[in-house]
């Protein structure tokens, strides 16, 4: 490989990089209680919403950022981010029907390969397609509502059933929980809300599709997934941005609630803007995400693809109260060029027999590091649980970093902790015993990494594992140079 | 087999070749035609595997001087996986192991990739695992090994007979054996032997690189070529490697000395 076709391959342009050119009603930059104020008063929220982003907002000043991860950047402004954005012929209301929706931003989800119209829409994958800080539109609605599942904005649901949000927000990650935390609970403006009664399955994928457009704009969405008994939902949630030579700030909230016999499948492909090759510009995704197992016998799953962002810090976790319940983790996270991840899961267990699986692949390309960072804690009543983790890294090049940081912490002498890691590389030699077959080294790279990430592909609904078979493969061209 | 007026395959002309600004190969010279069986042999260190991964265009490895011509082209410029697909195939002494490809998928992409060159249409999965199935009777792999992640976990004589099985797939007009008879046992290095007289055609030719003289019991070379200090010092028919057995290296590098000297 040339070092001009190398370098021409990876400087090919970040796909999703475009902005749309939509009216916005931002608010002026800072934060404050008054902002606060104002994001939920033009949000007209129930009482109780003010409060608690009052009381996370009163939190959060008495907080510092974290910097206990292996990552570095330069200080965060929050003085200078706006916290709110919405597209201004987007309403607050939601619109009753697509045809209202401004055509530049269908246009925009178009693009993205996301076509939200009613012929074209994605064949039984209900999606809810976020703007900046606004839910624009949600699609199969009254399909869904047939069943009695619940998809809509957070802000809808806000308006149209406060009890339930009011039941269980917070309820999994606190106001004061964590930095980040604290500040969407403060600040957020929308999200995703999924409800699934007892004992429904619910009969199509959800999908809610995230786009950041302006370029000051912090992105602070909340998601929250109530699935009652026996019910089952599989969720999943996709990521672009356009290329701006500033950092912006994503820092979300996902909350999961599974009650007894519950399911709830959790899955990510993360494709936010990374910066420039030099490290200029990208979003930091500073995100926290974790799910209850509340009740017996209930099951919380995440499976994430994380290809994007400048830096990554984010932990899907699940809390096993319920006995019996099982927390899984898959995760690919591939960091390319100056990129920095700092990803993996918390496994807490706390109720009798319950199980969990973490299954963590990293990739590391470039100049990048790539660190996987988790915890298991056995509770003192844990009685017989067990856990299996394997974290795997994989190098490319010379130049990556690749870190394992596992945490264990056992209270109870009946459960049983299993971890295990590897490391492989793509290096010279192997690619080189693969051109000497006649196979390129594009080829090459995505033969290895397909292979390396197979496990957690397979946890893919179909039609998404094949996307992000690609999406790697893409990220990765020529990075072996 | 030597016939007088067989295409020329290989050419190699004063090659000298550096690793890391240290001197390897000091201008090898040698010639192959089709139909020809030649076995390189010399003591560790002798420069013989360098110029397996040399003529395969391995990047460590930078030519300073001479060139190699194949097929009638010279190939100096070209990357290794376009050596490859001229016909060019190297048998690794220590193949790679790659987790997570399996054994079939390697070779489908390895044998499409050759078609696609060829202007071919590539071959289906279907019709392709009817092909490898036929080839692995040569090398009496089991078919489970398809299955598996590329040479992970083989054993050695697996992994030599896994690179044969390549070898037959691929049907490279020049097939260059880096010690692919180190480490085996007697059955394996009879298979192995066995796969390569069978593969050997009037229009390919082999270069077999050893250090024993022991495969060559089963596979009979046209021209024996002795290497010391990265340059061929002694050519001579199959009688050469006979010799070695019975009276080491040490006479051909004495000679050898005595021949610089003289000049």
């Amino acid at each position: 490989m040339t070092a001009t076709t190398a370098k021409n391959l990876i400087d090919q342009p970040y796909k999703y990089g475009f902005v749309t050119d939509v009216e916005s009603d931002t608010i002026p930059k800072g934060l404050n209680e008054d902002v606060i104020r104002m994001i939920s008063a033009k949000k007209n929220e129930p009482e109780f919403m003010l409060d608690f982003r009052l009381k996370a907002y009163r939190q959060w000043q008495k907080m510092n950022e974290p910097n206990w991860f292996h990552a570095s950047y330069s200080p965060i402004d929050y003085q200078d981010i706006s916290y709110y954005s919405a597209p201004k012929n987007n309403d607050s209301e939601k619109k009753q029907s697509l045809d209202e929706v401004d055509p530049a931003l269908l246009e925009t989800f178009e693009k993205l390969g996301l076509p939200l119209s009613e012929q074209k829409r994605l064949s039984n994958v209900a999606v809810d397609a976020v703007f900046d800080s606004v839910s624009i539109a949600t699609t199969f609605k009254e399909k869904l509502a047939k069943e009695g599942v619940i998809f809509c904005s957070i802000s809808e649901a806000l308006q149209e059933y406060p009890e339930i949000v009011k039941k269980y927000l917070g309820s999994v990650v606190p106001v004061g929980d964590n930095f980040f935390a604290a500040l969407n609970s403060a600040v957020f403006t929308d999200g995703s809300f999924v409800y699934v009664p007892k004992g429904v399955t619910c009969p199509m994928e959800l999908s809610t599709y995230f786009r950041i457009n302006s370029g000051e704009t912090g992105q602070f969405e909340r998601t929250l997934i109530v699935a009652e008994d026996s019910s089952h939902v599989s969720y999943l949630e996709g990521c672009t941005a356009p290329m701006y030579d500033t950092n912006q700030l994503h820092a979300a909230v996902v909350e999961l609630v599974a009650l007894d016999d519950a399911e709830i499948k959790y899955s990510t492909t993360q494709n936010w803007f990374a910066g420039d090759e030099n490290g200029k510009g990208g979003i930091y995704n500073f995100v926290t995400k974790r799910g209850k197992c509340q009740g017996k016998n209930s099951k919380i799953s995440w499976t994430q693809v994380e290809t994007g962002s400048a830096i990554t810090l984010k932990y899907p976790s699940c809390v096993l109260v319920g006995d019996n319940s099982v927390g899984e983790f898959y995760s690919i996270a591939l960091t390319n060029n100056m990129q920095q991840a700092d990803t993996g899961t918390k496994m807490v267990h706390i109720g009798k027999n319950t199980r969990s699986k973490i299954i963590s692949k990293g990739i590391s390309a470039g100049n990048s590091t790539n660190s996987y960072r988790g915890l298991v804690k056995m509770g003192p009543k844990a009685h017989g649980a067990r856990n299996y983790s394997q974290c795997d890294s994989m190098l490319i090049g010379d130049n990556a970093e690749a870190n394992t940081f596992p945490y264990i912490q056992v209270d109870n002498d009946t459960t049983k902790v299993e971890h295990e890691a590897s490391t492989s590389k793509i290096g010279e030699d192997q690619l080189f015993y693969f051109a000497q077959r006649g196979i390129s080294e594009e080829d090459a790279v995505s033969m290895m990494v397909s292979g390396f990430c197979q496990e957690v592909f397979n946890q893919l609904p179909m039609e998404f594992a094949s996307e992000a078979d690609k999406l790697l493969s893409l990220k990765l061209e020529n990075s072996v140079g | 087999m030597i016939r007088e007026n067989s295409n020329v395959i290989l050419s190699v002309r004063n090659l000298t070749a550096e690793v890391e600004g240290t001197p390897i190969l000091n201008g090898v010279n040698l010639e192959v035609k089709a139909g020809e069986i030649h076995a390189i042999m010399g003591r560790n260190g002798s420069g013989k595997s360098t110029l397996s991964k040399v003529l395969a265009g391995h990047p460590d490895y930078k030519v300073t001087e001479g060139e190699i011509i194949f097929q009638g082209e010279n190939i100096l410029e070209m990357e290794p996986d376009e050596r490859s697909l001229k016909g060019m195939f190297l048998a690794f002494q220590y193949p790679l192991e790659i987790p997570g490809v399996s054994t079939l998928d390697f070779l489908r992409v390895a044998y499409n990739s050759q078609r696609k060159q060829q202007g071919l249409e590539e071959m289906d999965a279907f019709d392709f695992e009817d092909l490898v199935e036929e080839k692995l009777e040569l090398v009496k792999m089991d078919p489970s090994f398809l299955e598996r992640s590329l040479n992970e976990g083989f054993s050695g004589g697996e992994k030599k007979r896994n690179e044969i099985l390549q070898m037959a797939l691929l049907e490279p007009a020049l097939g260059i054996l880096d010690e692919t008879d180190s480490g085996l046992d007697i059955d394996a290095l009879k298979i192995v032997a066995n796969g390569v007289n069978q593969l050997a055609k009037p229009d390919n030719a082999t270069v077999m690189i050893t250090h024993y003289q022991r495969i060559l019991n089963y596979v009979e070379p046209d021209y024996v070529h002795v290497m010391r200090d990265g340059r061929i010092v002694t050519s001579g028919g199959k009688e050469l490697a006979q010799e070695l057995e019975e009276r080491g290296y040490e006479w051909i590098e004495e000679e050898a000395v005595s021949e610089v000297s003289a000049q």
